[in-house]
């Protein structure tokens, strides 16, 4: 893969999202039309917008996990919306790391090997990988205690922690963040938000969407009003 | 770099009826694609062609071997063939009882595969079905037993480990998780990602179960009627399907 280090680490043009419903009469809802964004390395920039404008959509895109209608995005140097699987998997190992509002993981996996699954897969040795969750555990204030557990059976907060935890447990030179202080108390988003302020320090390029205005407007750097690039259903 | 296994046009009819059509794909080192569809929708007939099980009326499959580098797998003699089922591909069927020899102990079972590719010290080859056996979270003192005192997850478990003992780089799978607990499926589905991740399997999964293959392959491809109607990132063919049977079949799966 080729890493072109001089542009934007992330980068979006003229950007289109449609959905076509083919068991819903073939609808076709037109969410997105011509979204530009640019985030270069050591930056946060906070997608705004009200519900359903498409913030969620446009991250997903920038994933790799919706499929673009046409336009580019590229991070890192790769174009998402052409690269083959094994481009966007490597992308998504090495580079681009998610902090999504949702825990997927396999039941009945320690909440440690959950936190230290990404550096496996990157080829860091075991001890080290777990030395490294338990670190960034204790960090978030997950007691020691639930570590051995299944992180399915935990609060909301809890498992907002573990997710944290796995998304910057390896340092990702971009990153996006999906509501990354929802339902943590003080103490907690605190943790959260010296960790994204500690991500940027060391160069990350990261796209946030935060409900929570203050921990917004403490980390973003700028902030980009997705309802400018959203389309009306189409008749 | 190559492609583990390049499959080209496979097709495979049974009379008038189609069996899989035009099936082309590429699976490079260390991915996991699933196959997902109905019942009749081609995806076990698919795998059987691939892994020589079946004779397809078309199509090729290159694999790239160790010594000679990418072979079309369906040009090769039978022995060479052989000698390539025993070695570098593995098949994990969906009842352990069709990959399993009965009547032999576990550490037979697993000893029996090492022994096919020529090991002859007895005690290497116990040592090294105790340690698979481990592996897949079977006792020791589970050796000497033979698999019908064992439970269907241990079964299964114990496919896995006479399957990978020889250290394969490509496995096929055929619904790995059927007919297991649900409780069982999510050890074994565990046990399954560990083993992919640290022996840099690549591994072809095919099953009709959605959840199985969102935590268990990178890749997905969705199969109606014999033809592949659409393939992707698993997340994203999940999240956002692209074509009408998907999109029924992501959206008839039941909450929980």
């Amino acid at each position: 893969m080729n890493f072109v280090q001089d542009g934007p680490m992330i980068q979006v043009t003229n950007l289109s999202k449609t959905f076509t419903l083919h068991n819903q009469g073939a609808a076709e809802i037109a969410v997105m039309e011509g979204a530009d964004l640019s985030v270069a390395a050591a930056e946060c920039v906070a997608l705004v917008g009200v519900s359903g404008a498409g913030k969620s959509t446009l991250m997903r895109m920038i994933y790799g996990n919706y499929l673009a209608a046409s336009g580019t995005i590229t991070v890192g140097g790769l174009d998402v919306t052409q690269a083959a699987p094994r481009e966007i998997l490597s992308l998504r190992r090495v580079t681009l790391g998610y902090v999504s509002q949702f825990l997927r993981v396999v039941p009945r996996v320690p909440t440690l090997d959950v936190v230290a699954e990404p550096l496996l897969t990157l080829g860091v040795d075991v001890t080290e990988a777990r030395d490294r969750a338990k670190a960034m555990l204790d960090r978030v204030n997950l007691p020691e205690r639930l570590w051995g557990l299944s992180p399915t059976t935990f609060s909301g907060g809890e498992q907002q922690r573990v997710n944290v935890a796995r998304g910057f447990i390896h340092a990702y030179p971009a990153l996006l963040l999906d509501e990354p202080t929802a339902s943590l108390d003080g103490a907690n988003r605190e943790v959260v938000l010296s960790l994204i302020e500690e991500a940027k320090a060391r160069g990350a390029a990261i796209v946030g969407i935060f409900h929570d205005e203050e921990a917004r407007d403490r980390v973003c750097d700028r902030q980009i009003d997705v309802s400018a690039f959203a389309r009306r259903r189409a008749a | 770099m190559t492609p583990l296994l390049d499959v080209k046009g496979i097709a495979k009819r049974y009379g008038r009826h189609i069996g899989c059509a035009d099936v082309s794909f590429d699976l490079w080192p260390g991915e996991v694609m699933g196959i997902v569809g109905e019942s009749g929708s081609g995806k076990s007939t698919l795998l059987n062609c691939l892994a020589g099980h079946l004779a397809p009326d078309a199509g090729e499959v290159w694999f790239d071997t160790r010594v000679d580098g990418p072979k079309d797998t369906l040009k090769m003699g039978e022995p060479e063939r052989r000698m390539l089922s025993r070695t570098d591909w593995a098949f994990v069927h969906q009842h352990a009882r069709d990959g399993l020899r009965m009547g032999v102990s576990a550490g037979g079972n697993v000893g029996e595969r090492l022994m096919a590719v020529g090991a002859r010290n007895y005690g290497t080859i116990r040592h090294q079905a105790i340690d698979w056996l481990g592996r897949v979270e079977i006792s020791e003192e589970r050796v000497d037993d033979r698999p019908t005192t064992f439970s269907g997850g241990m079964q299964q478990r114990l496919q896995i480990a006479r399957n990978l003992v020889t250290g394969p780089r490509l496995v096929f799978m055929d619904e790995p998780t059927g007919g297991l607990d649900v409780s069982v499926q999510a050890r074994l589905l565990d046990l399954l990602r560990g083993l992919v991740r640290d022996m840099g399997l690549s591994a072809i999964v095919v099953t009709h179960d959605l959840a199985v293959v969102r935590l268990l392959a990178d890749r997905l491809m969705v199969m109606k009627d014999g033809q592949v109607v659409e393939t992707g990132l698993t997340d994203q063919v999940l999240d956002d399907p692209q074509h009408g049977y998907t999109q029924l079949l992501v959206s008839s799966v039941l909450q929980v």
